[in-house]
């Protein structure tokens, strides 16, 4: 006997994605889900923004870590209100699910912020499969990292919106071809933004802060 | 890596999708759609739905993947085809605008049940 069934076997996350959404259109807060590998400089790159952005921008951060407190203290130092999600207690240690994240935003408060920024557990592959209810995804590459990246992770940089590669400043020791990383992004997915930085020098800062002002403006009309 | 918790919701949607009068229902076959560019690995998944199943109606069940190809669609010149490898550059046009049509599927499409005794 045969039982048809037909279903998306990840709607639970969709279901909540969809859930978190209107908590965030409600509440009038632009939502950023960032990505990368492990020590790729996602924290790092957000404290410079964090910095850059606020008060102008008034950020809240949702860390995901496995199982420190170090990112969250780093980016605290900032002054931006930040929580964090301690995968390990949770069962899974690969990627944020969507109503672990709703959970995060409502302990939070996001009544008085504009941006909200989800760095999620460094790995380039689950996280790009669970929505969170994101307005836009980024994923962080570093030079070090090799040029091939996008190519072994076709996925990531299919969903992400926006890139960065980063630790530029570092090139001068490295035999790395940028062109070729910003090329293997691009050849994954055409047109999207690419922004080359250094987190430690800020070199290349403004083209991101400006791309980031303006999604947030199109979203809450504040900001800007 | 998360294809425990693909496997845990799979099996969790084939149980309820298994009528209750049915005594003692046997579960062949999950019949599954999985694009191609998903990441879900099919022998981790197979490990873990073999987990997970233990001493429910799945338990001796066979997963039968039908794998999904990945389909484009370029905005820009409205051509469509399938990439097979990472580049999703448009072939017809400078700088298209491309978007997935298939291949991001996890998808369980029907249960085969053994014939009651
Ligand atoms: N040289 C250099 N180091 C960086 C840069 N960004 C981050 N790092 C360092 O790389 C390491 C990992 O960064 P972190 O922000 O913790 O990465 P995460 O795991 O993606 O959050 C830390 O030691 C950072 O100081 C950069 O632009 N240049
Ligand atoms: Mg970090
Ligand atoms: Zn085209």
């Amino acid at each position: 006997m045969e039982i048809k069934i037909q279903k998306k076997v990840l709607q639970v996350n969709e279901t909540e994605a969809e859930k978190s959404r209107k908590f965030f259109r409600q509440k009038n807060v632009f939502v950023l889900n960032m990505m990368s590998s492990p020590g790729s400089g996602k924290t790092e790159t957000l404290c410079k923004t964090l910095t850059k952005l606020m008060p102008g921008v008034r950020v809240g951060v949702i860390v995901g870590d496995i199982c420190t407190t170090n990112d969250a203290d780093r980016l605290v130092k900032t002054g931006a209100r930040v929580t964090q999600i301690n995968t390990d207690q949770f069962g899974g240690d690969c990627h944020l699910s969507a109503s672990l994240v709703l959970d995060s935003a409502e302990k939070l408060g996001c009544d008085d912020l504009d941006l909200l920024i989800v760095e999620n557990i460094g790995n380039l592959v689950c996280p790009a499969e669970f929505d969170i209810g994101e307005d836009s995804r980024a994923v962080v590459l570093s030079v070090t990292e090799g040029e091939d990246k996008p190519l072994k992770y076709p996925l990531m940089f299919r969903v992400a919106d926006v890139a960065i590669l980063n630790k530029i400043d570092l090139l001068p020791y490295l035999d790395v071809d940028r062109d070729l990383a910003v090329g293997n992004m691009q050849k994954v997915h055409p047109r999207m933004p690419v922004f080359e930085m250094s987190a430690k020098t800020e070199e290349g800062y403004e083209p991101w802060l400006d791309w980031l002002k303006l999604k947030v403006f199109e979203k809450t009309g504040k900001g800007l | 890596m998360h294809e425990m918790g693909i496997a845990e919701q799979l099996v969790k949607i084939a149980l309820d999708a298994i009528p209750k009068d049915i005594k003692n229902p046997r579960v062949e076959t999950v019949h599954l759609k999985i694009g191609k560019l998903a990441s879900v690995v099919e022998h981790s998944l197979t490990f873990c739905f073999e987990i997970i199943s233990k001493d429910t109606p799945l338990e001796k069940a066979r997963l039968e993947i039908d794998s999904v190809p990945v389909k484009v669609h370029c905005k820009s010149c409205d051509h469509s085809w399938e990439v097979t490898g990472p580049v999703f550059q448009c072939p017809f046009c400078e700088d298209g605008d491309v978007e997935m049509i298939s291949g991001r599927e996890i998808e369980i499409i029907s249960l085969e049940l053994e014939d009651a005794p």
